[in-house]
């Protein structure tokens, strides 16, 4: 089985790649064959993935599975080191979930132009950066990955995306690309400061642990890759892009994007800026939760304000965010346990709404709250029906799997840890919690807009579609899912638990 | 006078013995060079491209030749002529260029009916300049390699005589060129004066010394400095590149772009990194103020640009900004040194191979709209999605966003920026923001040839099948590059020159 446990992570993030090869060279005109192709690479990806989960010792205490840890660029010490611990676990295989329920979705489902051929190969080629950025164990593995999703998401945004595409497209482009250059200058510092240079994140971890970097080194290390992570989780103010894209990106991408892409800049801060600059962290920590609580508060007042129902979405995003950030900002270990849930739950919760506006916009070809105009439980009920059961999840809503996550970073932000200050993060948390209460004054009111109120005249007579086969086959696992991580929460719990009590022990916790 | 007493000196080396297999691939070229000439008097009006496959055979000859001296340390001509790993690697670096250069004038210059011959001649003797660059280890061997490269390519740009735009363009390219030669030979003398050598590291000896930091030198270095500068279009010598670029035949602009900006780097980093490696302290900064200015100003009247060729004008003198950055570097620790002398290497290999490809496309493109504008590669998307794909793989790689070899090229320099500290991470930061700039063009090409609507009914473009060899092992080429890095970044060539 040696072979299996060095080589299952690099089958599984370069099985997509491979399949975006064999797409890319179809021939156009195999339009049905392109869309199996794009089920089969993402299906077995996802098989390898499941398999992996099985295999997985758990419980078992620090230490990475499936590693495997290679030269690689031998000039400047980078290597290819991939692994999964407790943390990566849950969103590397989140990725699978999703991009293949996405590409079931796309079998019958995609927007104009069309061109399935090169919408598959474009979201293959994500999925690899996606899920490789979660396993890479050295920071030039990892920044690679990490870029790797901007080409295809602008594609996407930019061909497939509604009428104010170009300019989301580019402006996510430019707007994540300007913090990542930052925080690939961040690397190299961390390289050159550390003894004996080194691009590894578990040497660099136990570097840090040994002393590690002075503390005026750290801060300006820290500022160089917080601004790559802050906008791409995205932080307020660093968030701008992410309505743009968001609104304008069509519905798989929008689904990729919330569901995964922004768990890139939350995981980093996790994964690497906690644990190898844990002085800055300490001294960055009381204005990260300053900035996740105004973005919480700030993005559930402008859902209020929203007209479109996708920016509405959208804007939520920023919000649950901003309560993964908070858990992350206590550096207590429930924090960064709610950071992780939080992430899942909001890939699985915010994802699905994407998919069930995506499916609203079908039907009615317009996302104005204002021209769908209420009723949509009497015409379409079985989508109406899974929309409130949605959104009264992302409300946070205790059985449902919204709830855990924001709960634990609330509880966390109350008993920051020992170095931060109590009274500022519990000050943090009574305004989460007034943002938690305006989260829930938003949704329960896009409800009554959207799903009660009588049928306007105008949808009496069109005939809307009600649910489909193929998108029941798309949203069932995430239906059960934010079911089922609402009632057993020790699904993600259990499983991060001992990765994070190991990665916190820096902070001599 | 002074010119006289360099001669002087060189003629002092008697009855040197000549190493043939160490100036073999030169002596190739210039055979090659002359046999085209010849055999164009034979050749009638509509067989005159035959001259195109007699000079790249030649050079693919001259490429062979230089293989079989991989990894050897030859020095010849009383050591002013040296064959080692460095200049081997530039060596198949400018040839593989030529033969680039060469299959994208084929189809351009038939069409056009320029003077082929003529121009195939003009083309190798510029080549075989660029040869004898980086093996030239003295001030004297290296001034006759640049202006070999710099003579010929006046000639090239001019010739399509019937051009204004072209005429300007030649006439430019001479009045600057010669000006910044007569600077620079200027310098030289006066370091010669000053050291009494002509040698790389005789200067290098010299500046060592006690004198090293007089007026007298540091003037004579500023002087070599500012005429470099202009050859290698570094800001606030870069006004002519656009003009001539635009106004040249494309395939001579693809030149210019790669390998004689290319052949101005490597002369660049010897004279630099070894003859004036001891004065250091006083050019690094110099140096400074010539990348940031070039690269943000190169970026930012980018920019503004909409016809093609003018826009890659600019974005060559960005990225020559990029390259100017580790020099800026120089000068505190050998390591440092090291590994800023690599970065340079680095990126002027990998900025050939995505801009001689995008050239590629370019020319192609230009048959059909001969003012190329950005707005002309709408639709290119469907028209030929394989090209298109690889122009927008070159547009990325020229903007270093991974996955691309674009991307290590700045890597390489941002890590040697990082690791010298100090002005090195103001420097990276600056450039950081000018490669973010620098998308908003690039994109502004791939933007049309993907997404901007055409109204008529599409029409298949056909290319020449040189330039889609050229596009899809460029293409190759940038792929695997930044898969295996190893590829490039194993070379040991920067040991011989710098360190130790």
């Amino acid at each position: 089985m040696s072979g299996w446990q060095e080589s299952a992570i690099t089958l599984a993030v370069f099985l997509p790649l491979l399949g975006a090869v064999v797409i890319a060279v179809m021939p156009r005109s195999a339009d049905r064959l392109v869309r199996i192709l794009g089920l089969v690479f993402t299906g077995a990806a996802l098989l390898v993935a499941t398999i992996m989960i099985f295999d997985f010792q758990f419980g078992a205490h620090d230490g990475l599975q499936y590693e495997l840890d290679v030269s690689w660029i031998s000039a400047i010490g980078a290597r290819y080191h991939v692994g999964i611990d407790g943390i990566s676990l849950p969103l590397f295989y989140l990725t699978f979930v999703m991009t293949f329920l996405c590409a079931v979705y796309t079998y019958k489902v995609l927007p104009d132009p069309g061109r399935p051929k090169a919408f598959l190969a474009l979201m293959l080629l994500l999925e690899t950066g996606m899920a490789g950025t979660f396993i890479a164990f050295d920071l030039i593995l990892f920044f690679v990955f990490f870029e790797l999703v901007l080409v295809p998401m602008y594609f996407l945004i930019a061909v497939w995306g509604s009428a104010n595409r170009e300019y989301a497209a580019i402006k996510f482009f430019l707007y994540t690309l300007f913090g990542s250059v930052f925080m690939l200058l961040g690397f190299l510092a961390m390289f050159f400061k550390s003894e004996p240079h080194t691009f590894d994140i578990l040497r660099l971890q136990e570097f840090a642990m040994g002393g590690g970097f002075t503390h005026s080194i750290q801060l300006l290390i820290f500022a160089g890759v917080f601004l790559g992570f802050a906008i791409k989780v995205p932080m307020w103010p660093f968030h701008t892009w992410l309505p743009d894209a968001h609104t304008e990106a069509p519905t798989v991408g929008s689904v990729l994007l919330a569901a995964i892409l922004l768990k890139l800049g939350t995981y980093g801060f996790v994964r690497i800026a906690l644990p190898i600059l844990p002085d800055a962290a300490e001294t960055w920590a009381p204005i990260i939760g300053i900035l996740a609580v105004i973005a919480i508060v700030y993005a559930s007042l402008a859902c209020l304000a929203q007209r479109d129902l996708k920016r509405l979405i959208a804007f939520s995003s920023v919000g649950h965010m901003g309560f993964v950030m908070l858990g992350i900002a206590t550096l207590t270990p429930i924090g960064i346990n709610a950071a992780i849930f939080g992430m899942v739950a909001h890939g699985v919760i915010t994802g699905m709404l994407f998919f069930e506006v995506g499916s609203i916009y079908d039907r009615y070809h317009t996302r104005q709250i204002a021209e769908i105009g209420g009723g949509m439980l009497q015409k379409i009920p079985a989508l109406a029906g899974i929309f409130a059961f949605t959104a009264i999840a992302s409300l946070g809503l205790p059985g449902l799997a919204g709830f855990i996550g924001e709960f634990m970073a609330l509880l966390s932000s109350y008993s920051p840890a020992p170095m931060l200050s109590e009274t500022l993060f519990r000050v943090l948390m009574v305004f989460g919690g007034i943002g938690t209460i305006l989260t829930a004054g938003y949704f329960l009111w896009t409800l009554q807009r959207v799903n009660l109120g009588t049928l306007p005249d105008r949808w009496k007579e069109v005939s809307l579609r009600d649910v489909t086969r193929v998108e029941w086959l798309a949203w069932a696992p995430l239906l059960v899912a934010i079911l089922a991580l609402g009632v057993f929460p020790r699904l993600i719990l259990g499983t991060t638990q001992e990765a994070v009590e190991g990665l916190l022990r820096v902070f001599g916790g | 006078m002074t010119s006289v007493a360099i001669l002087a000196q060189a003629g002092q080396i008697r009855n040197p013995a000549i190493d043939y297999h160490a100036i073999a691939p030169e002596m190739i070229l210039a055979g090659t060079a002359f046999a085209v000439l010849v055999l164009d008097l034979f050749l009638r009006r509509h067989r005159k491209w035959l001259a195109m496959p007699l000079a790249f055979a030649g050079t693919l000859a001259a490429l062979l030749a230089t293989l079989t001296l991989i990894g050897s340390e030859r020095a010849t001509f009383g050591g002013t002529y040296v064959v080692d790993n460095y200049a081997v690697l530039f060596k198949i670096f400018f040839l593989g260029s030529a033969l680039v250069v060469l299959l994208l004038s084929l189809r351009y210059f038939q069409d056009g009916r320029f003077y082929q011959g003529e121009y195939y001649f003009l083309l190798l003797c510029s080549f075989l300049g660029t040869l004898t660059m980086p093996s030239s280890r003295d001030f004297l061997m290296l001034f006759i390699s640049l202006e070999l490269v710099s003579a010929p390519a006046f000639l090239m740009a001019g010739l399509r005589k019937s051009d204004p735009r072209s005429n300007e363009a030649a006439l430019k390219f001479f009045l600057i060129s010669v000006l910044s030669t007569a600077i620079m030979l200027y310098g030289m003398s006066l370091i010669y004066g000053a050291t009494g050598s002509i040698s790389l590291e005789g200067v290098a000896r010299a500046l060592a010394g006690p004198d090293g930091s007089s007026n007298l030198t540091l003037a004579a270095i500023l002087l070599v400095v500012a005429g470099f500068a202009f050859k290698v279009s570094a800001f606030p010598f870069q006004f002519w590149a656009p003009d001539t670029y635009e106004g040249s035949p494309v395939p001579v602009a693809a030149f210019l772009s790669v390998s004689s900006k290319a052949a101005g780097f490597a002369g660049l980093l010897q004279i630099m990194f070894v003859a004036f490696a001891p004065q250091a302290d006083f050019w690094a900064p110099i140096f400074a103020v010539f990348c940031l200015f070039t690269m943000t100003i190169g970026n930012l009247v980018a920019l503004q640009q909409r016809q093609v060729v003018r826009l890659f004008a600019y974005s060559s003198i960005a990225q020559a900004g990029y390259i100017l950055l580790p020099f800026a570097l120089a000068g505190l620790t050998p390591d440092v040194d090291r590994d800023a002398f690599s970065a340079v290497m680095l990126y002027i290999l990998i900025y050939g191979v995505m801009n001689l490809g995008a050239f590629a496309v370019i020319v192609g493109m230009s048959r059909e709209s001969p003012g190329l504008l950005v707005s002309d590669f709408a639709g290119l998307g469907q028209r030929a999605p394989a090209l298109a794909a690889a122009m927008t793989l070159f547009l990325v790689s020229l903007a270093g966003v991974p996955p691309t070899a674009g991307f290590w090229a700045k890597f390489f320099i941002f890590s040697a920026a990082i690791s010298r500290g100090g002005i090195g991470t103001v420097l990276a930061i600056a450039m950081v923001v000018n490669s973010v700039i620098s998308l908003g063009y690039y994109f502004s090409i791939v933007r049309a040839m993907w997404l901007e609507p055409i109204t008529e009914p599409v029409r298949p473009l056909r290319f020449s099948p040189a330039i889609v060899g050229v596009a899809v092992v460029a293409g190759a080429a940038i792929f695997a590059v930044f898969f295996y890095p190893d590829l490039f970044a194993q070379f040991p060539p920067v040991s011989t020159l710098v360190g130790q």
